[in-house]
């Protein structure tokens, strides 16, 4: 009798589990929402015209603990114009197979240029697909900004952009969030883009790969 | 201890409490250094004068009033000096001037060069604030501007130091940048025409006729090196890296004879920069700009990665394998062997490389047609019979180390001949400066004209035609004169051999005058391969190939039976060449020579088109690998191991840089030797160090040559003798497509005597045509202090590739015109 009993009350936290709260996601369906400061893939922040923020400085690569990142710097002209100032990351990557999302790089960024994405989809199946360069990493363009190179639109000199660029949240606005959070970040100058955006928001396909 | 202090030229001081002794006359700031005491320092440099221009080294000095520059006061018995860290007063007064220093300060460190290897950063740390009180408006310049094509000047960082400008003024006697201004508008800047109130064109070229010259200093780089902020910044390295991600290693120079220490900086298996090493007995802490930008090369996209062999169907170069083309290669010198082959190794080898190349010519080719001169090695017209330089070589130079760079800045007296320092030999140009400046020295040059680089040695000059310097040096009063003075230097650059007599008569004044010779060659690879045995008439060691007992030496070092070492000397270039050319050779091994640098290009071409076989080992495509049978890709100095041997006779041993797959000169001949059953034991560095090394030394010494002098030769009518050197930047190949570099080189143009100028009715800047019957040369015409009858060309610059065009050397007679050439010299000048 006293089996029987004990059968049934096995049953009973079985069928009870069904009322309760499921606490299994449904990844990849519907993808887990980080917390707000999660630290996640990096984006490369533009200007409101488009310029970007980077200066090419390596500072993060100085600080990375992994060395996860490699800048090369390169000087602007005033014909090929890619950010304020005298300098621009010629090359950016960061290499996500070494990267340990500490987040020294982002504090050590003198222009906040590089920022912390929630992106954390960054399987990969090659190495080399896990190098990040500047096509991957910079931030899309939001309506009102324009593909760099192109001449400074928001002052005369590099001073314009920068002198209170840190304290005034209007001039980095928009380039600070992850930008394919929200459907009004996606990038302005591919209108098809938008239709073809992906569920799993922020993944980087390479071109003309299957969905 | 006590024999120091009882010296009556030291003097005891107390430096923060500790008791020391010093020189009298040495700086308070030196003397904490020694103790290890280190003051905060932008102005102070120890090869400069102290000019406490800066005042961050203020040190407090008991008895005085106010803080005092610890690096322009010099110690005094007695005195109590307290430096920050035993004085609040010395303390707070190098906060204070470190604040000052940075309220105008952009600190703009995220973009700027020198960000991580800074003083201005470094000091600003251990001195200066944390926070700054400054709130107004920082001091803006336009930044930067281009004082030279390679050299930038960012004003806003600029701390008026004044470092740069000493170095111009001192040591390079460049003045070509200075203090403008007053008060808070003082700042450093070259003169330019419009600086003075006019209208700025903002291209930061100076002006051409008044504000003087243009900045083309070969020595701007130091100043870049020197500046302890990142107020000047090169071209070429400009945000290419940041110190910390780069590697440094030490190496030495490639380019000239002069045989600089220096640091190459690399990242990723590149090299981005060059700076001076720091080498007190050589270059002490300079180094020209040749050396420090010149070493694009190995990146260029010419260069020869896999070995290249002709196909014989279409007879163009195709990719083959190292097994291949060695094969080949070992095969076509073994068939022509019988009838002979000549070596020509080039003047850029590291002393083991050249000493392959000799080996592999006398073990296994059997032959002492061997000559690392790839340059005019007599005069135009004389027979190739004389061998004047590879006796006076031998007689004079090889093996011998007297004269040193030391021994040129304390003689008393320096005579120079077929030498123009600055050009030709940039760092003994400093040493000879420094002399003349520091110690008294007093420089005589034989040379056509006193050229700016001349002018700043105070040299006094004895004008020689060219052809005419062997009878100076032998009946001249003032050149006998300048070496009376015991301990006086007699330096032959290695132009004076293509004046008949003129190395015969040099070599006799050193030994009538008592006087020290030096032969100066210009090529970083010359004096080793002269050592190394890379002549018809020297073993290595400077064992003539005459002398039965240095043969047996060498044979048993060697392990070769008696007999396999050839006898008699060999073919010189010019010989080889005329040999190669009229099919009398077999077959040419050739290094890295351009047939355009030997005395006639156009017959150094034939000849290589003639010779039916050809072995080209080459870096990068050239005019030879384009008639060569097999050409084998070797490595540039930065990617292998080896030693150079500067002009002194110094050994420059310098480790590989870069990692590289490239083998050097000797393991490629070692590869072919073993093909043909030849050990060579040279395809390792220190293995070839250790043969070296274990060569008995050399005793017997050939006689001094006695050269017959010529008359130099008479030029009629509208003809002129011709005067030509290299200038420092030219078309040289090490310095192809280096546009940047290349734009500081100092612009080429035809010097040209009152009496020619006014015979054919041109004035400064009308261009001129000097022509032989191979072509001509139009140059704008510059209006110099030349004897009669003289014109000067650079040798290889821009539209004046005298051997090329002209097709002759110093000391020929040409024909001047006024204006472009006519229609027949049209051809010539077209190239």
């Amino acid at each position: 009798m006293a089996t029987l009993t004990g059968s049934f009350k096995g049953f009973g936290v079985t069928f009870a589990h069904m009322f309760r709260k499921v606490i299994t996601t449904d990844y990849p369906f519907s993808p887990p929402k980080p917390a707000p400061r999660y630290h996640g893939r990096h984006i490369l922040n533009r200007h409101p015209d488009g310029l970007e923020k980077c200066i090419g400085c390596e500072l993060c690569a100085w600080a990375c603990p992994a060395d996860a990142i490699y800048v090369e710097g390169g000087d602007n002209t005033d014909e090929q114009r890619f950010s304020p100032g005298e300098r621009y990351a010629k090359i950016y990557q960061i290499n996500y197979a070494r990267c340990i999302f500490c987040g020294l790089c982002i504090e050590a960024c003198p222009t906040r240029s590089l920022t912390m994405s929630n992106e954390y989809e960054l399987a990969r199946d090659s190495r080399q697909d896990l190098i990040f360069t500047k096509k991957e990493l910079l931030a899309p363009l939001l309506p009102g900004m324009e593909m760099p190179p192109h001449p400074m639109r928001l002052g005369e000199t590099d001073k314009d952009y920068y002198i209170g660029a840190l304290t005034n949240p209007g001039t980095s606005a928009g380039a600070e969030r992850a930008p394919w959070s929200d459907a009004d970040t996606h990038d302005a100058s591919d209108p098809a883009e938008h239709v073809d955006r992906a569920e799993t928001a922020g993944t980087v396909r390479k071109e003309g790969s299957p969905r | 201890m006590t024999d120091v202090a009882k010296k009556a030229d030291t003097v005891t001081l107390t430096v923060d409490g500790v008791e020391v002794t010093a020189e009298k006359g040495e700086l308070v700031i030196r003397v904490a250094e020694r103790m290890g005491i280190a003051i905060p320092r932008f102005c102070d440099h120890p090869l400069l004068a102290p000019a406490g221009a800066c005042r961050q080294c203020l040190v407090e000095v008991e008895g005085q009033r106010k803080p005092v520059a610890s690096c322009t006061q010099t110690v005094a018995e007695g005195m109590v000096v307290k430096t920050q860290l035993s004085s609040p007063v010395a303390a707070k007064a190098q906060a204070g001037i470190m604040e000052m220093l940075l309220i105008n300060h952009p600190l703009d460190c995220p973009t700027c060069d020198k960000g991580g290897e800074c003083p201005l950063q470094n000091q600003a740390m251990s001195t200066g604030r944390a926070d700054s009180r400054f709130v107004e408006h920082k001091r803006e310049y336009e930044k930067p501007i281009h004082i030279s094509s390679q050299v930038l000047l960012d004003r806003e960082r600029c701390v008026l130091c004044q470092r740069c400008t000493r170095f111009s003024e001192e040591i390079a006697g460049d003045k070509f940048i200075d203090l403008m201004d007053r008060s808070s508008g003082e700042q450093i800047n070259v003169y330019r025409d419009d600086f003075f109130g006019g209208e700025g064109t903002g291209d930061g070229q100076a002006g051409e006729d008044e504000g003087d010259v243009p900045f083309n200093s070969y020595f701007s780089g130091n100043t870049i090196q020197i500046c302890p902020v990142g107020a000047l910044t090169g071209e070429q390295y400009r945000f290419r890296a940041r110190p910390f991600d780069l590697v440094s290693s030490p190496s030495a120079c490639e380019h000239c004879a002069a045989g600089c220490s220096q640091r190459a900086d690399h990242r990723r298996g590149k090299v981005l920069r060059r700076l001076a090493g720091d080498d007190p007995a050589v270059n002490e802490e300079w180094n020209c700009d040749k050396g420090r930008w010149g070493f694009r090369y190995t990146t260029a996209t010419d260069r020869i990665t896999t070995p290249l062999l002709r196909d014989p169907a279409s007879g163009r170069l195709r990719e083959a394998s190292w097994s291949e083309a060695l094969l080949a290669a070992a095969e076509g010198l073994r068939d022509a062997r019988e009838r002979g082959v000549g070596v020509l190794p080039g003047g850029r080898l590291t002393v083991e490389d050249a000493y392959a190349y000799a080996k592999f010519a006398r073990v296994v080719l059997g032959t002492n047609d061997i000559d690392f001169r790839a340059r005019p090695i007599r005069s135009s017209g004389s027979s190739p019979a004389t061998t004047e330089e590879a006796d006076f070589l031998a007689a004079s130079v090889a093996g011998i180390t007297d004269v040193t760079y030391e021994a040129v800045e304390n003689a008393p007296s320096v005579l120079i001949v077929g030498l123009e320092p600055e050009e030709e030999c940039p760092i003994l140009f400093l040493r000879l400066r420094k002399g003349h400046l520091k110690r008294k020295l007093t420089v005589t040059a034989v040379s056509p004209y006193l050229s700016r680089g001349l002018e700043k040695l105070g040299a006094a000059l004895v004008a020689a035609v060219p052809g005419d310097e062997a009878r100076l040096l032998n009946t001249d009063p003032a050149v006998a004169g300048a070496l009376s003075a015991p301990g006086s230097v007699l330096i032959v650059g290695e132009r004076l051999a293509t004046v008949p007599g003129g190395l015969s008569a040099a070599a006799a004044l050193a030994r009538r005058t008592g006087a020290r010779l030096a032969w100066v060659p210009r090529r970083a690879g010359d004096r080793g391969a002269l050592d190394a045995g890379c002549l018809p008439n020297l073993l290595p060691g400077g064992r003539p190939v005459t002398d039965v007992a240095a043969r047996a030496e060498l044979s048993l070092a060697w392990r070769v039976e008696a007999g396999v070492l050839p006898s008699t000397a060999g073919r010189d270039v010019d010989r080889i060449v005329a040999a190669a050319a009229d099919g009398t050779l077999g077959a040419l091994l050739v290094g890295g020579v351009d047939p355009a640098d030997l005395a006639d290009p156009r017959l150094a071409e034939e000849a290589l088109a003639a010779v039916p076989f050809v072995v080209s080992l080459e870096l990068r495509q050239s005019a030879v690998t384009r008639h060569a049978d097999v050409v084998l890709p070797i490595a540039p100095a930065v990617e292998k191991a080896g030693t150079y041997m500067d002009w002194e006779g110094r050994l420059r041993s310098f480790a590989a840089v870069l990692p590289g797959t490239a083998m050097t000169d000797g393991r490629v001949l070692e590869a072919i030797a073993a093909l043909l059953d030849v050990t060579l034991n040279t395809g390792d560095v220190s293995a070839i160090r250790r043969e070296l090394g274990s060569l008995p030394a050399a005793t017997a010494r050939p006689a001094l040559p006695a050269a017959e002098v010529v008359e130099p030769a008479r030029p009629a009518e509208r003809e002129a003798v011709l005067a030509t050197w290299h200038q420092l930047l030219d078309l040289g190949t090490l310095l192809d497509g280096d546009e940047v570099l290349a734009g500081t080189a100092r612009p080429p143009v035809a010097r040209i005597g009152k009496d020619l100028a006014e015979s054919l009715g041109v004035v400064d800047g009308d261009l001129v045509t000097v022509s032989t019957d191979r072509g001509g040369v139009t140059l704008p015409a510059a209006i110099t202090d030349l004897p009669p009858a003289v014109v000067w060309l650079p040798t290889n610059s821009p539209g004046s590739t005298v051997r090329r065009s002209l097709g002759v050397t110093a000391g020929a007679v040409v024909r001047l015109q006024a204006g472009v050439p006519g229609p027949i010299l049209a051809e010539g000048v077209a190239r």
